[in-house]
């Protein structure tokens, strides 16, 4: 293994949030930071020429690549796994910019019992009163301690969207549900078209409360503070799992690379899988990594931050052995707990007039605030979850053969065909996400069979639903029912979905969660409330990994916030006094 | 080195050949009596004659529009087969390979192309039987991984840009109203309130005014 020249910070994972801290360190600091990302370059030029739905949203080009590394799933600890041999629950990305290149741009925060929820729940219901083998836990952080957090990733982005809350005054037309926020939206939402108006109206002759989905497709040219200037979206439909072509979706190659790219004291490199952190009587001394041309370094580095995408900043320490392995028998150790994904359930929705919906942005939607979190929910519902229309651009491929129930007796043949074009650009949806709790039995470690391209073992997803995510369907079944009648649109069939058991063979969301969790005490967390790693001063954990359990809205903005925290814990606290924050 | 195979598809029944010449002249050669001898890259003549009698009844050419032989799925069938998709390269295939439950998806062995060569032994002499019997003969195969891909194959053949070999002459697109890649909507989007917006469509390389390539063959 070749030693490579020592660096202040290496950063292992070149999406949002590594990049994010890179910016904060490498134009805050004179420190010399090194980003290692595993996947290709990627630039906004290379985009244009990625507008094809097959090979983007069929062969998904931006993910990582599934013959090199996966992950193995099984329902219960009883019996063994088998590897996710296709994308279907979740789709990681890979190359610079990560996720964050090929995502949607939804951006919400979470509601601050979200981040007391273990003691919200417990006072709310009484611990007698909750399952019994519920695991959520506080984030060690409060909505108020985060505000100004989620601002600077607000203006960062660009994100736009009507306010509900300022600073506890309550404005009609935005999210009267939300919690105060300090500011406006630094930009006017989506303007609103077919579907949206159709949501809208159809929302509050039922007495809900409906909202522009706030999200990060610029909805105007904008200026963010660190002097980054970006086009606003033109709509062209090429959004989830594509790069935008012209930059109006935030992504950290064109917001956070710009900044990076005249430092001196910062370096990227792609093509660079970290294979493990170096760490030796509770210091970390850098990671190990393979070229792209197969070559192993070592790069030794004073600090060093994890930044990979969810599931595998929890393999990382995994493989590496920092941290105590979590143990589902016994509750104990912390390293790999809280797994959890998303409640998702959609209800298709067809129309009598077209809809032009290969025109869109990601984010551009109307969603209504009544349930999230909490609001009137079923009986033994813990938790609910936001309902909203979305127009993210549809192409053909996608769009063909989505019809009615009932319309056609096979899904295929001529009766089909036609029917697929009677109904062709008829349908729309509405979605549910919603908080998925976190269980003692839904947890990662390694997998003892299956191995990645190096031989190193996979992570081993043990996770299953249990009655609570359920009941959560069923009645977001109902809602929808409600809201697509109240429309005046036919209900059709369902999309997502939790199912008896959880499956890997269809598309929920990328927002998996937790193996690294944040909190409160070493007892029960794996890193600090400042992101730092409790046994490892020097090593820090960002991202969804570090998410003690999911929360129903997308988690890419908290996961900014949160690493806009952490970035000035590090600078501000560490770097003055090297040592544990907590 | 393993002789060329070609099919010969009847210029009347390939959709906007054209604008499909323009687009793919290395891989088309004109008759003289108007059919188009294509070069296959993995099916041999026999198979490509049943995939595209099977992609048909399927997608059926009828008084509703335009179907799958017309759309040319066949040729984009044969090079995504022909490409790494076809090869696997978009799965993780190392074992040991065992039987799982349903929520686990596929996890066998075989890869497109194996998956591929073992259906086509199925169908036998297929493009000798009358629709109704190719329809029955599917009925009975419906739930198999073959006629799952050969389906899903059909449909993205039908819609795909044409830089992967289907949706000849745009026809596809054409039949359902899409305009393809286009720029901006910037000036639609909030318009046309359950009214139809449709142009004659472009495919993403007119669109760019550049010859753009296919993941396939890269």
């Amino acid at each position: 293994m070749k030693q490579l020249k020592p660096v202040d910070v290496v950063i292992a994972g070149g999406g949002w949030t590594g990049l994010l801290m890179a910016k904060e360190i490498a134009t805050r600091t004179s420190l010399t930071v090194a980003v290692l990302e595993r996947g290709p370059a990627r630039k906004m030029a290379d985009y244009a020429a990625g507008m094809d739905e097959l090979d983007y949203n069929v062969r998904l080009r931006l993910m990582q690549n599934i013959t090199e590394e996966t992950v193995t799933h099984r329902h219960s600890v009883r019996g063994d796994a088998v590897p996710v041999r296709q994308y279907g629950s979740f789709q990681p990305g890979t190359g610079v910019g990560g996720a964050g290149e090929h995502w949607g741009g939804v951006s919400y925060r979470y509601e601050p019992d979200h981040f007391t929820l273990a003691t919200h729940l417990r006072e709310k219901h009484g611990a007698a009163r909750l399952p019994e083998n519920l695991a959520v836990q506080d984030w060690g952080v409060t909505y108020d301690e985060l505000e100004s957090d989620y601002w600077r990733a607000e203006q960062l982005i660009g994100v736009g969207g009507k306010a509900g809350n300022l600073r506890g005054k309550i404005v009609e037309g935005g999210n009267i549900f939300e919690a105060p926020r300090s500011h406006e939206y630094p930009n006017p939402p989506h303007k609103s078209n077919y579907l949206m108006t159709a949501f809208h109206k159809g929302a509050i002759d039922l007495g809900y409360h409906p909202y522009p989905v706030p999200a990060a497709t610029l909805t105007r040219t904008y200026r963010n503070p660190d002097g980054v200037t970006r086009a606003g979206c033109v709509y062209c439909g090429f959004c989830n799992r594509y790069g935008c072509m012209i930059g109006a979706k935030a992504q950290p190659s064109n917001t956070l690379l710009p900044v990076l790219a005249s430092r001196k004291n910062f370096e990227l490199r792609p093509g660079c899988w970290v294979r493990r952190v170096i760490h030796r009587g509770g210091k970390a001394e850098g990671v190990s990594y393979t070229d792209a041309a197969g070559e192993e370094f070592l790069q030794p580095a004073s600090i060093v931050v994890l930044s990979s995408w969810t599931l595998n900043n929890a393999r990382l320490l995994l493989l590496s052995g920092a941290g105590e392995r979590y143990d589902p028998a016994t509750g104990k150790g912390t390293l790999g707990k809280n797994l959890t994904h998303q409640v998702c359930a959609g209800l298709q929705m067809f129309f009598d007039k077209p809809l032009n919906s290969f025109m869109g942005a990601g984010g551009m939607g109307e969603a209504i605030g009544d349930f999230e979190g909490e609001g009137k929910l079923d009986a033994g519902m813990l938790r609910g979850g936001g309902f909203r229309t979305q127009s993210s651009g549809d192409g053909p491929i996608a769009s063909f053969g989505r019809i009615p129930p009932g319309e056609a007796k096979a899904n295929w043949g001529a009766e089909w065909k036609k029917s697929s074009l009677r109904w062709y650009d008829r349908m729309g949806s509405v979605m549910f996400e919603g908080d998925h709790l976190a269980y003692r039995h839904n947890y990662m470690d390694l997998d003892p069979t299956y191995t990645d391209k190096f031989g190193d073992p996979l992570l081993r997803m043990t996770l299953d639903w249990t009655d609570h995510e359920r009941l959560q369907e069923r009645f977001a079944m109902r809602i929808q029912m409600g809201l697509a009648k109240a429309m005046g649109a036919r209900p059709g069939g369902m999309l997502r979905g939790v199912g008896k058991r959880y499956s890997v063979t269809y598309y929920q969301s990328s927002h998996v969660q937790g193996g690294v969790i944040m909190g409160a005490s070493p007892e029960t967390s794996v890193v600090n409330p400042w992101l730092q790693h409790w046994r490892v001063p020097n090593l820090w954990v960002l991202g969804g990994s570090t998410f003690p359990q999911s929360g129903w809205g997308n988690p890419t903005l908290s996961a900014l916030a949160l690493t806009c925290r952490a970035a000035d814990a590090l600078i501000n606290r560490y770097l003055k006094r090297p040592g544990g924050l907590a | 080195m393993k002789r060329r195979e070609f099919i010969t598809i009847p210029a009347a029944s390939l959709g906007g050949l054209l604008l499909f010449t323009l687009d793919r002249k290395p891989l088309r050669a004109q008759t003289r009596d108007g059919s188009v001898r294509v070069p296959l890259k993995f099916f041999t003549e026999a198979e490509a004659r049943i995939v595209t009698a099977a992609a048909e009844r399927i997608l059926p050419g009828d008084e509703s529009g335009p179907g799958a032989t017309e759309a040319g799925v066949i040729i984009y069938i044969d090079r995504q087969l022909a490409g790494p998709y076809g090869r696997d390269k978009n799965r993780y295939t190392k074992g040991p390979f065992v039987e799982s439950v349903p929520e686990h998806g596929y996890q066998g062995r075989a890869t497109p192309r194996e998956i591929y060569r073992e259906g086509l032994r199925g169908l036998g002499d297929f493009p000798a039987l009358a629709p109704a019997l190719q329809n029955e003969k599917l009925r009975a195969i419906e739930k198999t991984p073959f006629f799952a891909l050969l389906r899903t194959h059909t449909i993205e053949g039908f819609l795909c840009d044409p830089m992967h070999g289907g949706n000849a002459g745009l026809i596809g697109w054409q039949l359902v109203g899409y305009p393809g890649p286009l720029m901006s909507y910037r000036d639609e989007i909030d318009k046309n309130p359950g009214l139809p917006w449709r142009r004659k469509p472009v495919s993403l390389s007119q669109v760019l005014g550049r010859p753009v390539k296919g993941w396939e063959e890269e």
